[in-house]
C-alpha cells in the first residue's frame, strides 16, 4: 500500500539543491526582458507618453503603450482573465498600478532603467475611494453585486424568517467584524516567458491552471487552443493570485509577437501589489439568535467587500453561516463596495476564511453571554444535515474532530481563568473550521512498461501542495510498484487536461483521474492474463487473483502479447460522484496565546488543529498543508494588512518591509495537526477531500476568542495589533 | 572618483575563479542568475526583505540582491549549487527533505544557505534562537516548524 504512507517529497532533491526550475529561471535564445510601467493615479486617462528618455537607454529595444498594442481579437470578458479589461488597449486608468507601458530591453538592467525613464502624462478624474471603516458608511456604500463572471453564488439566501426570530430571541448577538485587504505574497513573484514559432505560441508560466492560460491566450489572439502550449513545471507558491490570467501573461505574449523575439517578464514585488488580485477588505454584520440553552433560532450575515469599478469579485463569507450550524432560519446577503482599486481575487481561504472569522467570533460571544463552554455551544447546534438545503452530508466527522482535538489540547481540563507567565497573560480559545468543496473534471494517462516502471501523465500544476508525490503514490498503490518506479509528467497543456490547482480540488479531481487510469491499466492487464479485472491485485511487478497464491509477471504478460507497455486512461467527472449530497470539510482549532498587556504584544504559544477531511493520501504532505493553513490564519489574526492610502489611491507599502507576514520567530513548533479516521467515497473515489484551505479557516476567531479569555477585550477588527490590546 | 558604466570583476564562485565585465548596476543576484545561469538563488523581493537570494559571501550569509557585483570584486561566493559535493547532498539539504521543510521550494535554497551559515555562527543554542536567526528567510507556504526541525537535525548530524 502506498496510499496513506508518509512518503517524503519526490521533489525533495531538486528543490533543496536549487535545480528545480521556476519560470524566471528559464531563458530563450534572443530573449528580451520586459519591465512594466504602472499608473501613478487611481482614475483618469493617459494623455501622453514620452518614450524618448527610455529609448536613449542603451539596450532598450522598444517601449510599448496603448498606442502600439494590437487590439484583442476577442473582447476580454471575465474568467479565465483576472480582470475584464486588458491594459494597453485604451487610454483609461481604472486603478493605481494599472500597466501603462512595457519596456523591452536586451538586459534586465536596461529594461529597469528604461522603465524609470518613461514619462507618462495623465488627466486625472475624481477617483472613488473606499469609505471609512464603519458599518453605517459601509452599508450605505454597498451595492448589489453584478455578475461579471467572478462570483458563482446567489448574492442573497434566506430560509424562514431569521429577522423575526432574532427579534424575539432571548439571547442575541449583533456585532460587526472587519478585516483589511491582504495580499497573497507568494515568495515567487509571477513570471512568464512567451515565444512564438510562426503562429504557434509557447508560454512558460507561473500559474495555477495551464489550461486556462491556454484558452485565454488563444481567444486573445484568435487562434485555436491547440496552437498555444503552456508549460508550468514549478510555481513558487500561489495561494490564489496565480489562478486567473494576469495582465503580464497577455502582455508578454503580445509583446513577443510584436518584437518577433521571446519575451520574459518577471514581476517586481511592487507589481504584485499593483495590478494583481488580493483578498479585499471585508466587513460583516453578524446576527445570532438563541434560546436560553444556546440552541440557535436564527443567523443573519450581511457581508460587504471591496471591489473594483469594472468588475465585482464577491467574497462569499456567508458560505460559513450557510453550512455550519443547524439553525431553523437564516438570512444571508453579499454586497460590493466599488472603488478605483485593483481587482480582488480568491485567497487562501476565500469565502469561509473571512466568514468563519465573523461566525466563530459571534458564537464565542454567545457562549460567554450564556455562560456555556464554547465547545458545548457548538455541539448543541451540530448540523446533522446541510442546514441550507437539508441534503445529507457526503461525510462529516466534525463531532470526532471536536472531541479528539479537545483531548489533544486538554480543552476540557483547561483553567477557567487566564493565568500569568512572567510578562504574559495566557488565554485559550477555540473555533470550528469549515471549507467548501470544489471539484473539477480531470483526465490522466498511465503507461506501465515491461520493465515494471510506469509513467503518469496529467496536466496539473506543482505549487507546492504535494501533488508531485501523492499522484505517483496513488498510481503505485494500484500497480503494486514502488513510487520510485514512477515518472510523473505534469504542468503542460500537451498532457491530458487536468483542473486548476485551486479550491483545494486536486486530490479529488486529478487524484481520482490518476486512480482511474491506473485501474484501467490493471484491468487491461488482467484481461491479457485471463483474469477477472474485478478480482485482481498487483504487487511486486506481478498480477494475480486477490488472495490466490498464483500470480503472473507483468513482464511475461507483455512479452507474450508483444507489447512494450500498457496504456490506461482515466477521468474524473464531478457530476458522476455524490449527486444529492452536500460536501464540506470540517475541523476544530484550539489555540493558546500570550498577551503582554503593557506592550500590547500577542504571541501564539501552541495550537491543535483537528480535521474531518476524508482519507489522507500522504500524512506528511497533508500535515504541511494544514500547518501552513494555521500559520496563514495566525497571520490574518495577528499581523497581515495591506494598508490602503486613500489620498494617493494606492496600497501604502508595496513590499515585504511595510507589510508584515509571519516569520519563523512568530510560529512555535508546538502545533499539532490531527486527522480523524474517515473515508468519503462520495466526494471522490480517492476517499479524500480538499485540505489546502481548511486549515486557514477558524484560526483568526480562535485567536480573538483566546485574546478575550486572556484580557476580556473583544477585538472585532483584524489584525489584532498592539494598539488594540493597549487601548 | 570616475564613474564607469562597466567594470571588470573577479569572483571565486563555488570554487571557480570567474573574471567578468559587469554593468555597474548589476547586483550579485542578477549576476548569478542572468549572467552565470546559476538560477538556484531566487529573487523574491529584490530589496533584502525575503531572504530567497541568500548566498555566502566570504563565508557570511548575505542577501545577494543587496550586494552590487562590482563591490564583490575579489570575493568568494558560495551558492546553493556549490553546496552538494560530488552529487552527495549536504547534511542540511538532507535534513530539509527528511523533515519536510519546504513545499513550493522557492525559498528553499535561501533557507538552506541560511541554515548552513546559522550552524557555523552558532546561533543554535535553543529553538527560540534558531527561530529568531532564521527569521530573515520568509516561507509563505509556512513550513516554519519543519524548517526548525530540519535545522535541529542538521546540528545533530554535525555533532554526531
Amino acid at each position: 500500500m502506498s496510499i496513506g504512507e508518509p512518503f517524503s517529497r519526490i521533489d525533495g532533491p531538486i528543490k533543496v539543491t536549487g535545480t528545480a526550475r521556476y519560470t524566471a529561471d528559464l531563458r530563450a535564445a534572443n530573449m528580451l526582458y520586459g519591465v512594466l510601467v504602472t499608473a501613478s493615479i487611481p482614475a483618469g486617462k493617459v494623455t501622453g507618453i514620452d518614450k524618448g528618455g527610455a529609448m536613449l537607454e542603451a539596450g532598450v529595444v522598444r517601449v510599448l503603450t496603448h498606442e502600439d498594442m494590437p487590439r484583442a481579437r476577442t473582447p476580454i470578458a471575465g474568467p479565465p482573465f483576472a480582470h475584464s479589461f486588458l491594459p494597453l488597449q485604451d487610454d483609461q486608468i481604472r486603478h493605481e498600478g494599472q500597466v501603462v507601458a512595457l519596456v523591452l530591453a536586451e538586459s534586465l538592467e536596461a529594461a529597469e532603467a528604461g522603465a524609470r525613464k518613461v514619462q507618462v502624462r495623465y488627466a486625472p478624474t475624481k477617483a472613488t475611494m473606499p469609505v471609512a471603516l464603519a458599518w453605517p458608511e459601509i452599508d450605505r456604500a454597498a451595492e448589489p453585486p453584478r455578475n461579471t463572471g467572478y462570483f458563482f453564488l446567489e448574492p442573497e439566501f434566506s430560509k424562514g424568517d431569521a429577522v423575526h426570530n432574532l427579534a424575539k430571541a432571548p439571547k442575541t448577538v449583533a456585532t460587526v467584524y472587519s478585516q483589511p485587504s491582504r495580499h497573497h505574497n507568494p515568495m515567487e513573484t509571477s513570471a512568464v516567458l512567451a515565444l512564438w514559432e510562426g503562429d504557434a505560441l509557447t508560454v512558460y508560466d507561473s500559474t495555477q491552471h495551464v489550461f486556462a492560460v491556454q484558452r485565454g491566450l488563444a481567444a486573445l489572439f484568435g487562434i485555436p487552443p491547440a496552437s498555444v502550449r503552456v508549460i508550468s513545471q514549478h510555481t513558487g507558491g500561489a495561494f490564489g493570485v496565480k489562478g486567473l490570467i494576469g495582465a503580464h501573461e497577455a502582455l508578454a505574449a503580445q509583446a513577443a509577437r510584436i518584437a518577433g523575439r521571446p519575451v520574459r517578464i518577471a514581476l517586481s514585488r511592487a507589481n504584485m501589489y499593483s495590478f494583481l488580485g488580493y483578498q479585499p477588505r471585508i466587513v460583516q454584520k453578524m446576527g445570532l439568535g438563541a434560546d436560553e440553552k444556546g440552541i440557535l433560532t436564527g443567523i443573519t450575515h450581511d457581508v460587504v467587500n471591496l471591489a473594483t469599478v469594472t468588475d465585482d469579485y464577491i467574497e462569499a463569507a456567508t458560505e460559513a453561516s450557510k453550512a455550519l450550524y443547524a439553525t431553523p432560519t437564516m438570512w444571508l446577503r453579499q454586497r460590493a463596495e466599488r472603488a478605483n482599486v485593483a481587482m480582488p481575487t480568491a485567497m487562501r481561504a476565500p469565502g469561509e476564511g473571512p466568514g468563519m472569522w465573523a461566525l466563530e467570533s459571534a458564537m464565542d460571544e454567545l457562549a460567554v453571554d450564556l455562560g456555556m463552554d464554547p465547545l458545548d455551544l457548538r455541539l448543541a447546534n451540530y448540523a446533522e444535515t446541510d442546514p441550507a438545503t437539508g441534503a445529507p452530508w457526503s461525510s462529516k466527522k466534525l463531532r470526532d474532530a471536536y472531541e479528539e482535538g479537545a483531548r489533544l489540547f486538554g480543552w476540557r481540563d483547561r483553567p477557567r481563568f487566564p493565568w500569568r507567565d512572567g510578562d504574559w497573560i495566557v488565554g485559550q480559545g477555540m473555533a470550528s473550521c469549515l471549507m467548501g468543496t470544489f471539484r473539477f473534471p480531470s483526465r490522466a494517462q498511465v503507461r506501465l512498461r515491461r520493465d515494471g516502471s510506469a509513467v503518469v501523465e496529467t496536466g496539473t500544476q506543482d505549487i507546492g501542495t504535494g501533488v508531485l508525490t501523492i499522484f505517483p503514490q496513488i498510481a503505485a498503490d494500484v500497480l503494486g510498484i514502488p513510487v520510485s518506479a514512477i515518472e510523473f509528467k505534469m504542468g503542460d497543456t500537451t498532457l491530458p487536461e487536468a483542473g486548476p490547482t485551486y479550491g483545494s480540488s486536486s486530490t479529488m479531481g486529478v487524484g481520482a483521474a490518476v486512480l482511474a487510469a491506473a485501474q484501467d491499466v490493471r484491468n487491461r492487464l488482467a484481461r491479457m492474463a485471463n483474469l477477472s479485472p474485478a478480482e485482481v491485485c498487483m504487487a511486486d511487478g506481478r498480477i494475480g487473483r486477490t488472495g490466490a497464491a498464483e500470480s503472473f509477471s507483468v513482464a511475461d504478460i507483455l512479452e507474450r502479447a508483444g507489447e512494450s507497455e500498457i496504456v490506461g486512461t482515466g477521468s474524473f467527472d464531478p457530476t458522476k460522484h455524490g449527486a444529492g449530497y452536500s460536501m464540506r470539510t470540517f475541523g476544530a482549532i484550539f489555540v493558546e496565546v500570550g498577551v503582554d498587556p503593557e506592550l500590547g504584544l500577542l504571541r501564539l504559544r501552541r495550537a491543535v488543529g483537528s480535521y474531518s477531511v476524508g482519507r489522507i493520501v500522504n500524512p506528511r504532505t497533508a500535515r504541511a498543508q494544514l500547518l501552513g493553513g494555521i500559520v496563514w490564519g495566525w497571520g490574518m489574526a495577528a499581523m497581515e494588512q495591506s494598508a490602503f492610502e486613500p489620498s494617493l489611491g494606492r496600497f501604502l507599502s508595496k513590499n515585504l518591509a511595510g507589510v508584515a507576514i509571519p516569520v519563523n520567530a512568530d510560529i512555535p513548533s508546538d502545533i499539532t495537526v490531527h486527522f480523524v479516521d474517515e473515508v468519503d467515497e462520495k466526494a471522490s473515489p480517492i476517499g479524500g477531500k480538499g485540505i489546502g484551505e481548511l486549515g486557514a479557516t477558524g484560526v483568526a476567531a480562535a485567536v480573538a476568542n483566546a485574546v478575550f479569555h486572556a484580557t476580556g477585550k473583544r477585538i472585532r477588527d483584524l489584525p489584532i495589533t498592539p494598539e488594540k490590546l493597549i487601548a | 572618483m570616475e564613474f564607469r558604466q562597466h567594470l571588470t570583476v573577479v569572483l571565486r564562485i563555488n570554487g571557480l575563479d570567474r573574471q567578468m565585465r559587469v554593468d555597474a548596476r548589476t547586483t550579485l543576484l542578477d549576476l548569478l542568475r542572468e549572467h552565470l545561469a546559476l538560477t538556484g538563488t531566487k529573487k523574491g523581493c529584490n530589496f533584502g526583505e525575503c531572504g530567497a537570494c541568500t548566498v555566502h559571501l566570504n563565508g557570511r550569509r548575505v542577501n545577494s540582491c543587496l550586494v552590487l557585483a562590482a563591490s564583490a570584486d575579489g570575493a568568494e561566493v558560495t551558492t546553493i549549487e556549490g553546496l552538494a559535493a560530488a552529487g552527495k547532498l549536504h547534511p542540511v539539504q538532507q535534513a530539509f527533505i527528511d523533515h519536510d521543510a519546504f513545499q513550493c521550494g522557492f525559498c528553499t535554497p535561501g533557507q538552506v544557505m541560511s541554515t548552513v551559515a546559522l550552524i557555523r555562527e552558532g546561533h543554535t543554542r535553543s529553538e527560540a534562537e534558531i527561530r529568531e536567526w532564521m527569521s530573515g528567510n520568509l516561507c509563505r507556504c509556512s513550513s516554519y516548524p519543519q524548517i526548525v526541525a530540519a535545522v535541529e537535525a542538521a546540528i545533530r548530524v554535525k555533532e554526531g
